[in-house]
């Protein structure tokens, strides 16, 4: 944990960046808010542990923390993908921020560059843990009809209030498709229709580019599994196209990449 | 004001109306002439200068403009809009006889009879002259109440003037001062107005300030510019009058959108004076 | 003067079936998957009366997430326009805490301001409120600092508090509340009973009515705003959670031949609420955002409705995915408003 804040209070004083973007302690026992540390005093209070959920990548697309300069970000593995599916969808450049990264055992490690960040998640256990997986497993099994009631019932909570696309990294679109009205792409009631809709069509626009932070589903006030679709819809981009996203910085995700032996004919 | 559309006692119910005419103003800015379907509506409608409504294609949804035809022509209201949105676009698809929408009028009132006596000038840029088309037949229509009725209006294009009809029109009576101008490069060859942008026209024009009413409308960066040489001819920030086109969705006061610091466009506007709008944020 | 009733725990089903069996539509506090929340309910089995704070406000009950206010028949050029009548079945809330109870002022301050709203107002009035003070609270509780209380009374036709585990004493303060004991006699006995528990110790933390002055002169001060804002994310959690908060769009809904109009929740911390067709937005940044929001509760909703848009619940703090914990910023606000006298 000295580690942590010694990290960032050197790259501050040091004048490499601006601000580093991490997590304090919040409200309670149970909760970390992100944390904009500018002065080497308050990097002090700088924490990385359980709480710290919200992929903080998600900030450094706004216009605000942007503003503030070069940026290092505490990164858990999930937010060093993010920095490298960034770089594959042009979102940051290369060196725009400086990594430091926290493992699962607590070792931290500064990440100048995304080639570093690339070769430190390359080195990293990938996968769903098993209790994800047989979580995936339960609901895969559920004969179709049981599997719709599930999913009306998790879906039927949704009231609108975009928390899963404002918490996740990846939904950076400037004007996103349940916002745009020529056509009505998206039924703009929260009723089964329109959530069914809205919730399907944003994973399917994070299929092969979903870094599995989790950042949706915390963010969900009502409790919402969304973070089950992506997992699935990660899983098929990986059966059917061979690519994981946030692996590498190059432009070489499922949806960028074409093949001329693409099994799809409409593509070739 | 506290008029309410509809059956009375809905107000998110439009009257139906009739588009008796269309007029294509400029590149995508078309007038409507708008008639009551019911003739009781007709007969309950009242309106005054500077108020707004929400103009709605069924099924598309509604969109907010002022009402810029004049309360002293009576049986129809008419609307001046630039096709930009899903709502603005369905309505320039519709033709002569279609059924629309409308429910207000909503907001407060150019204060036309206090203006009785004084000097008018009135200063508009680009898609901006409707809201002031209004008061301006509204007080031609009451044209000795009024002293001298100076107009400034200004457009990037020859093209993009709107009303050019009424341009021609006023700038023929003897009874109002008429300068047309647009922007440099925006000119054609046979183009008799001025070239220049309108705060320019406005120091060439010189108007007194001495018992004048300024009323501007136009883009921001226009009164950002006009501002100054209002201030550097005497005029007093409660002598100028401008209206403020927030967003809006109910226009009553209740879905949140349009506050300007405390103040709702809504309700407490949408025609305010740069005195009242000195003391509010730039939230608009 | 309120009457008293004893109302035992054990009578609560009795009470919903006859309210019930009346045509009332009963409302209340149900676990359901974890989490506690306002449900139809036809007997007392599912009942959480020992929660501190639904997931999401009592709100939907006047004001649903969305709703059709208009339907459009198309035929070729002819339009026929219908108002869908709105749903207002007679309505019980059954163990609202105050903070809910409270909630409806503020919400028919708004929807009744100068002109009334044909879908708010039948359900507001179809409406009767059996509050629950609260015996527990938590940390984002601060309805003490908004002019409420754990036990506080407005917007309660009846309002029980607990005498012991089996029994809540029931204030009826309303015409409508006494109506509601008539539906049901047999479930209230006479009586007051002796003192009820002490209700939870909610400290209050700042004073809304300073705030709401000292807020018009905290406007400007940009990196007040941008400090607290900084990791808002701009989701609309806080606000759909929100008792109070009304903000709402109208849009409408199309098929081949038919449309609907609907209005559904929208939140003024949305980038796109205030955004022109122009491109232009008079509140472009989330900071900007942010404090409209706070300024909307507390310095122009005070000012020009006579109400507060807060009620202290604590549940936008409780869901907010970043913590922005409402409570803390405004007892923050406050202080800094009384040091810049």
């Amino acid at each position: 944990m000295d580690t942590l804040q010694t990290f960032a209070s050197a790259k501050l004083a040091a004048g490499e960046v601006k601000i580093v973007i991490g997590y304090q302690a919040g409200s309670d026992a149970t909760r970390a808010r992100p944390a904009f540390v500018s002065d080497t005093a308050e990097a002090a209070s700088l924490i990385y542990d359980d709480r710290c959920r919200q992929n903080l990548a998600v900030y450094l697309l706004k216009p605000e923390v942007r503003a503030a300069g070069r940026a290092a970000v505490v990164c858990g593995p999930a937010t060093l993908r993010t920095l490298l599916q960034y770089a594959a969808e042009n979102r940051i450049a290369a060196d725009a921020v400086v990594a430091i990264a926290v493992d699962a055992d607590g070792t931290v490690t500064e990440l100048a560059d995304l080639e570093a960040v690339e070769t430190h998640v390359a080195r990293q256990p990938r996968g769903l843990t098993p209790e994800q997986q047989a979580e995936i497993d339960r609901i895969d099994a559920l004969p179709l009809g049981e599997r719709w009631q599930w999913w009306s019932r998790e879906l039927g909570r949704c009231f609108k209030c975009y928390a899963c696309r404002a918490a996740c990294p990846l939904c950076y679109c400037s004007r996103c498709i349940t916002d745009v009205n020529q056509p009505q792409w998206i039924p703009v009631a929260a009723d089964p229709l329109g959530n069914l809709e809205w919730n399907v069509v944003r994973a399917m626009h994070l299929a092969g580019r979903c870094v599995d932070c989790g950042s949706c589903a915390e963010a969900c006030p009502q409790g919402i599994r969304i973070d089950l679709l992506n997992r699935v819809l990660a899983r098929e981009a990986v059966v059917d196209f061979g690519v994981a996203a946030g692996v590498s910085r190059r432009k070489d995700y499922a949806l960028a990449s074409f093949k001329p032996d693409d099994k799809e004919e409409f593509i070739r | 004001m506290s008029h309410e559309c509809g059956n009375g006692h809905n107000l998110y119910v439009p009257y139906r109306m009739r588009v008796a005419k269309v007029t294509a103003e400029a590149p995508s800015v078309v007038t409507f002439r708008l008639e009551f379907v019911d003739p009781a509506d007709a007969e309950r409608f009242d309106f005054r200068a500077g108020q707004f409504g929400e103009y709605s294609v069924y099924g598309e949804g509604e969109s907010t403009f002022c009402i810029a035809s004049p309360p002293t022509r009576k049986g129809y209201i008419e609307c001046t809009f630039r096709q930009v949105g899903r709502v603005t676009t369905a309505l320039a698809d519709r033709d002569e006889g279609d059924i629309i929408g409308f429910r207000g009028p909503y907001g407060n009132v150019f204060p036309i009879e206090q203006w009785r006596g004084k000097k008018l000038l009135f200063i508009a840029g680009g898609i901006a002259l409707p809201p002031m088309r209004c008061v301006i037949w509204n007080c031609l229509d009451l044209r000795d109440q009024y002293d001298d009725i100076t107009i400034i209006y200004g457009a990037r294009t020859v093209a993009d003037l709107v009303y050019k009809h009424e341009l021609a029109e006023w700038g023929a009576r003897p009874d109002v001062t008429l300068y047309t101008t647009v922007d440099p490069g925006g000119q054609t060859a046979d183009w008799q107005g001025r070239v220049g942008f309108v705060p320019t026209v406005l120091e060439q024009a010189a108007p007194a300030a001495a018992n004048t009413i300024a009323i501007v409308c136009g883009p921001p960066i226009m009164i950002k510019l006009t501002m100054p040489v209002l201030a550097r001819l005497g005029f007093e920030p409660d002598q100028i009058f401008t209206t403020l086109e927030n967003r809006m969705k109910c226009g009553v006061g209740k879905c949140g959108r349009c506050n300007v610091g405390p103040v709702y466009v809504c309700k407490d506007g949408p025609v305010f004076t740069m005195a009242q709008l000195a003391g509010l944020p730039a939230e608009y | 003067m309120s009457e008293t009733r004893i109302l035992n725990r054990a009578a609560l089903g009795e009470l919903i079936a006859a309210l019930t069996a009346a045509g009332q539509r009963v409302l209340a506090p149900v676990e359901d998957d974890g989490r506690v929340e306002f449900r139809e309910v036809t007997d007392a089995d599912r009942l959480a009366l020992d929660y501190v704070q639904t997931v999401t406000s009592a709100k939907a009950v006047v004001f649903p997430r969305f709703e059709r206010m208009l339907r459009f028949a198309m035929r070729g050029k002819d339009v026929t326009v219908e108002e869908v009548p709105p749903a207002s079945p007679p309505t019980v809330l059954l163990g609202a805490h105050p903070c809910d109870a409270a909630s409806f002022a503020t919400l028919r301050a708004v929807f009744t301001w100068d002109s009334g709203d044909a879908y708010c107002e039948p359900k507001l009035a179809a409406l009767t409120v059996v509050g629950l003070s609260c015996a527990r609270g938590d940390d984002f509780c601060f309805c003490t600092s908004v002019g409420g209380g754990p036990a506080d009374a407005r917007g309660c036709d009846i309002l029980l508090s607990a005498l012991d585990e089996k029994t809540y004493r029931a204030e009826i303060l309303t015409e409508r509340g006494r109506a509601l004991v008539d539906l049901a006699p047999g479930a209230f006995q006479p009586g007051a009973g002796a003192k009820p528990r002490p209700v939870a110790a909610i400290l209050p933390r700042f004073a809304a009515a300073e705030l709401t002055e000292k807020l018009p002169e905290l406007f400007g001060d940009a990196s007040v705003w941008r400090q607290q804002s900084l990791r808002c994310l701009g989701c609309g959690s806080c606000a759909y959670v929100c008792p109070t908060c009304t903000c709402f769009d109208i849009q409408d809904e199309r098929s081949r031949y038919d449309a609907m109009r609907v209005r559904t929740w929208d939140a003024c911390g949305f980038g796109h609420f205030t955004l022109h067709a122009s491109g232009h937005n008079p509140r472009g940044k989330q900071s900007e955002r942010w404090r409209q929001r706070v300024m909307h509760k507390f310095a122009y909703q005070p000012a020009r409705l006579q109400v507060l848009g807060c009620v202290g619940c604590g549940r936008c703090s409780r869901s907010c995915p970043v913590d922005m914990n409402l409570g803390e910023h405004l007892e923050r606000l406050a202080a800094t408003a009384a040091g810049s006298e």
